[in-house]
């Protein structure tokens, strides 16, 4: 059990306490905006509430993306834009199908290398597939995802690697 | 002029979005096999999603209601694909082959006694 317990906390890095505490702010504030209740006991509850996100943060590694994470978030939107179009694009077609009465699907699964070397940009280009109906990530290891595609149209258009391209030019320089 | 526009717009993607979670209804029913019906899911999941917060942020008028329908939509959009993944994963590492093609899985019914 002490071994299973210790294995985690390798994955954890070092929490910086500037890191912290910016953290603990930007939770304080959506808290006491969504709220919008300033009563002491709810105060109390808000207060446990971030410090508890903070620690379970912790857990998770959160600290240890920290400085990605930052790189990333300016970047967002954009990439968030060209999603929402791939979706919408995306959506027709399985609208399309389903609507169909012969139903016309070819299941396929494709092995798909991600060009991002960071844990980070796996799981935002293994979300993102799974976001876009028709594509839905199965297996995440080691830099090799195992998509489930609905159609075999919809396999093509992911091995031509727009996504994975622009999922690894969010973190890069 | 601009209120009329705004409402009837939201009208629109609010149909849409209802429209999207009824044909991800009928596509979880019609889909053959396990893989097949988590793509009709995730229509439910994000585009019915999309259009139906869209609808709902131009119905709040610009204000605090936006913001917290706008963080909403992204809360679901960023656990919706997460919370796929560990069903699909969970499918393929108890053994469920995801190449199953496009047979049904479905048992085969009993006779009636």
């Amino acid at each position: 059990m002490r071994q299973v317990l210790s294995e985690p906390m390798a994955q954890q890095g070092k929490a910086r306490p500037s890191a912290v505490l910016l953290l603990l702010l930007i939770l304080a504030i959506s808290w006491l905006l969504w709220s919008g209740l300033y009563k002491p006991l709810v105060m109390a509850l808000g207060a446990f509430s971030c410090c508890l996100s903070a620690y379970l943060a912790h857990r998770m590694g959160f600290f240890r993306h920290h400085d990605t994470l930052f790189k990333i978030l300016f970047r967002l939107p954009r990439y968030w834009f060209w999603l929402l179009k791939e979706i919408i694009i995306s959506s027709i077609d399985v609208v399309k199908i389903i609507l169909q009465p012969s139903l016309p699907i070819s299941p396929t699964v494709v092995v798909l290398r991600a060009k991002s070397k960071s844990d980070v940009g796996q799981v935002i280009l293994g979300n993102s597939i799974t976001l876009s109906p028709g594509t839905v990530t199965l297996d995440v290891h080691e830099g090799t995802l195992l998509i489930h595609c609905l159609t075999k149209a919809s396999a093509k258009a992911l091995q031509a690697g727009e996504a994975n391209r622009r999922a690894a030019a969010l973190e890069s320089k | 002029m601009t209120e009329l526009l705004l409402d009837s717009l939201s009208w629109i993607l609010l149909i849409l979005g209802g429209a999207c979670v009824l044909i991800g209804g009928i596509g979880g029913l019609r889909l053959p096999n396990f893989y097949a019906r988590i793509h009709a899911a995730s229509l439910t999941d994000t585009m019915a999603t999309i259009l139906i917060f869209t609808g709902m942020m131009l119905q709040s008028a610009w204000s605090l209601a936006t913001l917290k329908l706008f963080a909403i939509m992204l809360f679901l959009l960023l656990t919706g694909p997460t919370a796929t993944y560990a069903l699909a994963n969970t499918a393929l590492l108890s053994g469920l082959k995801p190449d199953a093609g496009s047979e049904s899985d479905e048992p085969e019914e009993d006779e009636p006694t």
